[in-house]
């Protein structure tokens, strides 16, 4: 389950469990014996049913859960140190961005609590706003845009303080296909440019063969992983990728896994049909 | 993909209007309130003109604005100087009240332990019939002394603000936490870039809620005594004198007072949180 075994990993986990106390139906395991490595660079999704632990091994990296037991280092810090020292830019399902702040604020909010002085921090912020395409809107406040320019605000935030590793969960799980799909390419366009490791939560397989390096499948009832797919689609992708045979076969490969790992993508019902779906117009266009 | 991927991209100048506009546009909204309510009083006039009704019942609206004309600068009925110390004890109990509301609610959302004793004490207090204690407080801090009615004015405004503002203080957006917490923001900046702005319409909602209490409270408590020229004695005395129309002169500066208090806040929070759905119009 290791990664590339001739780099020095960014995220080391080894023999991470987490169990929740329930407060009626007792103890939950939410992950069970998590070893993975990413390297610099990757692009990791992990992607399993619901309540197969994958958000909570996600802020376990983050340092915004504590593992019950094992290890996670990451650029041979632990976790917390990591954090502190500012190594991790997150991104959420919801934009999470502030009301009372601009666009522009929003951005700038990481640079002002990591003290850098206002010329850094409007030059910065312009920076990050230009690479998500939202330059001119600066000015705005978050209720004036759409979901999609507000998630792009935020991808925005996360990389202003130039973390080494992005963290994002579910990030585009709250926008519509097509929106998704220009998100998806709009990942990939910041990730080639800053070179940043990436770790990214998602239901959707189609989503996570597109974008990943190593697709990680998970499965529930505990969180373990099952399986790690290597997605060796060339890189730079693009829309053709997605009609390559590779492509569906890659598609097929990480749907067997999941399925492999027992039950439905997500228990909910919702994403499985809209994967049956994409999996349908796949095969007709 | 362009920056015009979302709907809402809207040019600049369209972007927030400035104070001014704001303000405006406040006013504007209004309007239709308004022409009602001057339709209403002239409806009122034709009906007691029309029907005869006694002043005894029900003065008509020219009645009463002669009575506050009149009376204005009266000797027995000096309705301007009572309106005048009576909106002086309601904003000093609302200044008292508020101050004091905010100072518990930071430290009940600073320290668990503190909301856990203050929250269901606080709930128990709030259903308490708080006026009752009036003449109590007249015996505490002094019948002729404003400081009584100010106090039951403060009481009242309180509890609204202690309430709203905790609620505002602790009441963040996970999410907004755990990405505090992953920039490692210390407490204090997650209070002063989180908490306080996410408790600002919280606070705007509780003061406007203040600012009627607070009236209530210095009205009600001067109805038990205590300085002469206050609107809560005005109305007590005319009343018992017969003369209704001072009776509702009073009572209609206290609500001129009441409404302006209230207009006056929700000013304030149009210009000091313009981001708000409530203050938008939206809400």
């Amino acid at each position: 389950m290791a990664g590339p075994a001739d780099t020095q990993p960014v995220v080391r986990i080894r023999g991470v469990d987490k169990v929740f106390a329930g407060r009626d139906k007792g103890r939950t395991t939410a992950l069970q014996a998590i070893d993975l490595d990413i390297a610099p660079g990757e692009f990791v999704s992990l992607i399993g049913p619901s309540g197969c632990g994958k958000s909570t091994l996600l802020r376990v990296i983050g340092d915004l859960v504590q593992p019950t037991r094992g290890e996670v280092a990451v650029n041979g810090k632990t976790a917390e140190r990591a954090r502190k020292d500012r190594d991790y830019g997150m991104v959420f399902q919801a934009p999470v961005l502030f009301d009372w702040r601009s666009v522009e604020d929003n951005v700038k909010l990481p640079l002002e609590i990591l003290g850098k002085d206002k010329a850094w921090r409007a030059r910065r912020a312009k920076e990050m706003l230009d690479l998500v395409e939202l330059g001119e809107f600066n000015r705005h406040m978050p209720y004036q845009l759409s979901g999609g320019m507000q998630q792009r605000v935020a991808i925005a935030r996360a990389l202003s303080f130039e973390p080494q590793i992005l963290l994002m969960d579910e990030p585009f799980g709250a926008l519509d296909e097509m929106t998704r799909e220009r998100m998806n390419d709009e990942v990939l366009r910041i990730w080639q440019q800053t070179g940043t490791t990436v770790v990214f939560v998602t239901h959707s397989i189609p989503e996570a063969v597109y974008l990943s390096t190593r697709v990680v499948v998970m499965s529930a009832r505990p969180g373990r992983i099952t399986r790690i797919v290597n997605i060796d689609l060339p890189q730079p992708r693009s829309e053709a990728s997605r009609e390559t045979a590779r492509y569906f076969e890659l598609v097929t490969e990480v749907r067997e896994a999941l399925h492999a790992g027992g039950g439905a993508v997500d228990d909910s019902g919702m994403p499985t049909a809209s994967v049956a779906r994409t999996m349908a117009e796949g095969a007709v266009g | 993909m362009s920056a015009a991927t979302g709907v809402a991209g809207r040019p600049a100048a369209e972007r927030g209007p400035g104070i001014g506009a704001r303000v405006a546009h406040g006013i504007r909204g209004y309007g239709p309130a308004l022409v009602v309510a001057a339709a209403g009083l002239v409806a009122w006039e034709a009906a007691i003109r029309l029907l005869g009704l006694n002043a005894f019942i029900l003065p008509a609206p020219s009645a009463i604005i002669g009575a506050l004309v009149a009376n204005w600068n009266g000797d027995r009925f000096p309705l301007a100087q009572s309106a005048q110390n009576t909106i002086i004890e309601a904003v000093g109990g609302f200044l008292i009240g508020t101050t004091a509301g905010v100072v518990v609610a930071f430290a009940a959302s600073r320290w668990g332990a503190m909301r856990a004793l203050l929250l269901p004490l606080a709930v128990a207090a709030n259903a308490i019939p708080i006026i009752a204690f009036a003449p109590l407080f007249n015996t505490w801090f002094g019948l002729l002394n404003p400081l009584s009615k100010m106090m039951m004015a403060a009481v009242l405004s309180f509890f609204p603000v202690m309430a709203n503002v905790t609620r505002g203080l602790s009441g963040v957006d996970p999410s907004q936490l755990e990405l505090m917490r992953s920039y490692a923001a210390p407490e204090s900046t997650i209070l002063r870039k989180v908490r306080i702005p996410n408790a600002l319409p919280y606070f705007f909602t509780a003061l406007k809620l203040a600012s009627t209490l607070s009236l209530i409270g210095a009205i009600v408590a001067e109805y038990f005594g205590g300085q002469g020229s206050v609107l809560g004695r005005m109305i007590v005395q005319s009343a018992s004198a017969l003369k209704f129309d001072i009776t509702w002169a009073a009572v209609s500066l206290a609500a001129i007072a009441g409404i302006a208090f209230y207009m006056a806040i929700a000013l304030v929070e149009r210009v000091a949180i313009p981001w708000h759905a409530s203050a938008r119009g939206e809400g």
